[in-house]
């Protein structure tokens, strides 16, 4: 289907479209424009955070709702902006670089979109309903458990159904690699955004678990009267801590090496160079996963652990930093002796290495135990998570929607808007954030709704929000090139970049199908391979057939919604227990629709042969 | 080591130049000037680490640098195809080996002071306290000595003193910056940790995790005096009378107030270590009201009548008859001349 037959249909039928696709193409974008929204809600919340904390004693908003905006946003742009986001870009362009024809299950694809959708609403819906959580986003018992109303319920919820939206994403994305890899396209030729897109789905797959353990303790404990974590009765609330922390670390993992990922092919593209030291890259990318799970508890070293623990998970910490490094070089490697062409998404991936590097040393300096009882919970975390976390994850996702842009949306971002809104965002984003390490050794706790007067942290913080505001503009611009793009952007061609990996050997955006017949693979970055070789397309590994497609559904949506409509029977049968029949009516919905699913034959359609012919004239 | 570290700190302090502009902060708050053992230790691996760290980043900011002057695409070579190279060993292994070496430098001293400063072995000849975190105060019990405190933890200098720290309700962390790290107050267990402060002083210190709404309220003071003070604080509080009758009429008004508004269910004076609220017993010797406040008599009326314009959340609202403004003034008359010692923050130099 052209772009202009999609153009001429109406709203309704659009609105219809997506609302059943299981396109993996279609589901990426729904991904991006969700996360994104999400993203501007969590950008508010910190721009309100930020305003607070203009100056000492400051009274902008009270103490309570103040808790609720530091747990909304950390919450909100970890698991509602940063993950969709990530997800998005790997659901549009991971299937093209393997040269497959969609994801392995696309049903379950879109399963995972909506419950992600309709858990990140849930969550929001607090906000209307008496009150977002207020336990930070880390929610520490015995904090959640007595937190009063219903904020903390929400949390929970919300979470626990996006979180489970997330895990059957990891899933697919796991299948989908090992079994759907075009004919020569080996592990060790796959490229890197691809391979961590791999093994970010394995942590997904080792760590969420824990998060839905835990998730499923606090429930019990807030909403049918166990007492996992009430001491009083016999129970523990470090276990929490534990259980958060096992998921919450690799969680971090989950959201860079994807970044990562792309970086090494922004870089490699725009340099004109075969990534440096492919191998070492991933066996990198392998070892920093593996240790990811090995130092949750340097989150926890002012817990009371006792020295050897300390010492193990400092050392264990420490290590993650060599693997990184190792990255970082090679990248450097990479661009040595390329030759470098500056665009916006190579202006943001230029960023990263210094903001990156900065936080991965201040990675190992709260590594360092003894250290580390001075920075934690200080402003000092907060500087090294978001050097970290936005000079790393955020810097990453925007590189890799200018990159990509084009192959999503056949549209290209205007140059000059990305330009403006990549020099804003940067200098706010240090503005915003370097002060904050000294802010946080000055002596002043995160989450501190008020800094008191005559503390000496009034410049400091001064300045901080003066960076916040640069931030914004930035994102503002991007996002007028985003709508201005749609509107009037440079129609792309199939290949913009002179691209060196399967997605860009298809047109852009690609047909539904991706590829009219599956590419042959002869080796790392196989466009380039070709274009060394005089040809300027793949060599097809199969003759011109059907191509079999599945077909929409619109069940996925019905059973995320069935689990939203029981997510307020939960929360609220603790006050009334009519409440129950919601419960039940909404679970009743998720496993009609789920029997409806098992029993109805499905065996999607083909597009024949004649008509692929036919379309190619 | 602490000859050298001793060097590179006066070389750190210089070369941080902006933040000398800046400043290093409040004075007994910082931990950039450390004057306690904890925050000595901790600043040394500050120190140490930033040093490698800057090392490296400055490496990989030189070949950043020749990069982008290098190797930028040039007008009228856009066909130049660069050469496509796979990798390179020797390379690879170098920086695998050395960003090793650089982590032993960091880890060894981590290591080491990891276990120095879990250190109990001089626990039991030592004083020990134990702290309390509460929403939203800190209370403080002196193991044998029968003396309650709130909000001001009094210690002797150059003494190793011993915390046993627990929390009442949800998990807080005790945290004085400038004498020592943070250590948390769980729930269900006692945390042990030792503070040695080598300046006297009113040292500033913070409720680090996060406890509800009042969090960024909960601030308390170390009030570190010279052991003679300590001693001789210590037996004036041991000599407290808490039924002694006040001389002064509007001070005797106060004091009933003070019994017939319940206010006797949560706050002990004298060394009762029921705590429900806090030790009022040397409130009229207090740094602050209510962990932050100027002990100001306007201030402690306020706090009477209205805590909860105050401190957001805090456990005392709502909890007692409504006090009128004229009564919370006599109350406060009885409060503030609460003065035991004549050891207090003051003779502390503050
Ligand atoms: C339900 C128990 C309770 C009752 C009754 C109560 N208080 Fe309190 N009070 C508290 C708590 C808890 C705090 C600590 C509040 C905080 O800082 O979060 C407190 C704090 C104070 C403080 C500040 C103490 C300090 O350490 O700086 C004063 C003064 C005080 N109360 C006076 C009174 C008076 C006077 C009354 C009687 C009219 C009274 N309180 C009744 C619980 C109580
Ligand atoms: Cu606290």
């Amino acid at each position: 289907m052209s772009i202009a037959a999609t153009q001429k249909r109406g709203f309704g039928a659009v609105l219809w479209d997506y609302l059943t696709t299981v396109d993996h193409k279609k589901i990426a974008h729904m991904y991006l424009f969700s996360g994104g929204f999400f993203f501007l809600l969590g950008g508010l919340e910190a721009l309100i955070i930020r305003i607070q904390l203009i100056k000492p004693n400051n009274d902008f908003i009270s103490a309570g709702l103040y808790n609720e905006m530091f747990t909304m946003h950390g919450t909100t742009m970890i698991f509602l902006a940063a993950m969709p986001l990530l997800l998005g870009l790997m659901n549009a362009v991971m299937p093209l670089q393997i040269g497959a024809r969609d994801v392995a299950f696309p049903f379950l694809n879109s399963l995972g979109f909506w419950l992600f959708l309709f858990g990140g609403i849930l969550l929001n819906c607090s906000w209307f309903l008496g009150g977002a959580p207020d336990a930070g986003w880390t929610a520490y018992a015995p904090l959640s458990t007595t937190s009063p109303g219903h904020g903390v319920d929400f949390y929970v919820m919300g979470l626990q159904i996006s979180g489970a939206g997330t895990l059957i994403g990891g899933i697919n994305f796991l299948v989908t690699i090992v079994n759907m890899r075009a004919p020569g396209m080996t592990y060790m030729r796959m490229p890197l955004f691809t391979w961590t897109t791999f093994v970010a789905s394995t942590l997904i797959l080792f760590a969420f678990p824990a998060l839905t353990v835990g998730l499923f303790l606090l429930m019990f404990d807030r909403m049918f009267g166990s007492a996992f974590f009430d001491i009083a009765l016999g129970g523990n609330s470090i276990i929490w801590e534990h259980l958060f922390w096992i998921f919450g670390h690799p969680e971090v993992y989950i959201l860079i090496l994807p970044a990562f990922g792309m970086f090494s092919d922004i870089f490699s593209t725009f340099s004109r160079k075969r990534l440096f030291g492919y191998t070492a890259m991933v066996f990198a990318t392998l070892l920093i996963a593996f240790l990811g799970f090995m130092v949750w508890a340097h989150h926890m070293f002012t817990v009371g652990m006792g020295p050897v623990a300390n010492s193990i998970f400092a050392i264990a910490t420490m290590a993650i930093a060599v693997p990184t490094g190792i990255k970082i070089f090679n990248w450097l490697a990479t661009m040595w002796g390329g030759s470098i062409t500056i665009n916006s998404a190579m202006l943001w991936s230029l960023a990263f290495i210094p903001s990156f590097t900065i936080g991965g040393m201040t990675g190992v300096m709260v590594a360092s135990a003894v250290a580390d009882y001075q920075y934690h919970d200080t402003y000092f975390v907060v500087a090294h998570f978001h050097y970290v976390i936005v000079g790393g994850v955020v810097f990453g996702i925007l590189a890799g929607l200018h990159y990509w842009w084009p192959k999503m949306f056949g549209r290209i971002l205007h140059e000059g808007m990305g330009k403006l809104a990549f020099w804003t965002f940067f200098i706010g984003f240090h503005l915003t954030f370097f002060i904050q390490h000294f802010l946080g050794l000055m002596g002043m706790p995160r989450r501190y709704w008020v800094f008191l007067e005559g503390q000496e942290l009034d410049l400091g913080n001064l300045i901080s929000t003066i960076g916040a505001f640069f931030m914004t503009f930035g994102v503002i611009v991007f996002l007028i090139n985003a709508i201005y793009s749609w509107k009037k952007g440079e129609k792309a061609p199939a290949d913009p970049w002179d691209g060196r990996t399967l997605e860009w050997a298809t047109a852009s955006p690609p047909a539904h199908y991706n590829f009219k017949q599956t590419p042959l693979v002869r080796g790392l970055d196989p466009l380039w391979i070709e274009k060394t070789e005089g040809k300027d397309e793949m060599t097809p590994a199969e003759p011109l057939g059907d191509i079999h497609m599945p077909n929409s559904s619109i069940l996925p949506f019905i059973m995320s919604l069935g689990l939203f409509i029981a997510g307020f029977g939960f929360i609220y049968q603790t006050d009334n227990s009519a409440w129950l029949i919601v419960l039940f009516a909404g679970m009743a919905i998720l496993f009609g629709s789920m029997i409806v699913r098992s029993v109805k034959d499905d065996h999607g359609y083909h597009i024949t042969k004649e008509e692929l012919e036919r379309e190619a004239d | 080591m602490k000859g050298w570290m001793g060097k590179f700190r006066a070389l750190f302090l210089l070369s941080s130049l902006a933040l000398i502009l800046s400043g290093c902060g409040k004075d007994n708050l910082t931990a950039l000037v450390p004057k306690g053992y904890g925050a000595e230790s901790a600043m040394d691996l500050i120190i140490l680490t930033t040093i490698v760290m800057v090392f490296v980043f400055i490496i990989v900011m030189i070949i950043y640098t020749i990069v982008l002057i290098r190797f930028r695409k040039k007008k009228g070579q856009e066909d130049i195809i660069p050469k496509q190279v796979e990798g390179n060993k020797t390379l690879e292994t170098i920086w695998t080996i050395i960003p090793i070496l650089l982590l032993l430098i960091i880890a060894v001293p981590t290591v080491t002071a990891t276990f120095d400063l879990a250190d109990e072995t001089g626990k039991e000849d030592a004083i020990n306290i134990h702290v309390t975190g509460n929403q939203f105060w800190w209370h403080f019990n002196y193991e044998g000595e029968e003396i309650q405190t709130s909000q001001d933890l009094y210690i002797p200098v150059g003494e190793r003193v011993y915390l046993d720290m627990i929390s009442s309700d949800v998990i807080h962390s005790f945290w004085v910056p400038t004498i020592a790290g943070k250590m948390d107050t769980n729930p269900e267990n006692e945390n042990t940790m030792y503070i040695e402060a080598y300046e006297e002083g009113v040292y500033w210190g913070k409720c680090a995790e996060l406890c509800g709404p009042s969090h960024s309220l909960m601030d308390f003071k170390v009030i570190a005096v010279s052991p003679e003070e300590y001693d001789q604080w210590v037996a004036d509080m041991q000599n407290v009378d808490p039924e002694e009758e006040p001389q002064d009429a509007v001070v005797q008004e106060g004091k009933e107030l003070f019994e017939a508004n319940n206010c006797m269910s949560c706050h002990a004076i004298g060394s009762s270590p029921a705590a429900i609220g806090p030790n009022l017993t040397n409130f009229g010797d207090r740094s602050t009201i209510a962990g932050f406040l100027e002990p100001t008599k306007e201030n402690l009326v306020d706090w009477i009548v209205d805590p909860e314009s105050i401190k957001p959340g805090n456990k005392m609202t709502g909890n007692y008859p409504n006090v009128s403004e004229e009564e919370a003034e006599s109350i406060a008359e009885y409060l503030m001349q609460l003065q035991p010692s004549e050891v207090t923050p003051e003779s502390a130099g503050n």
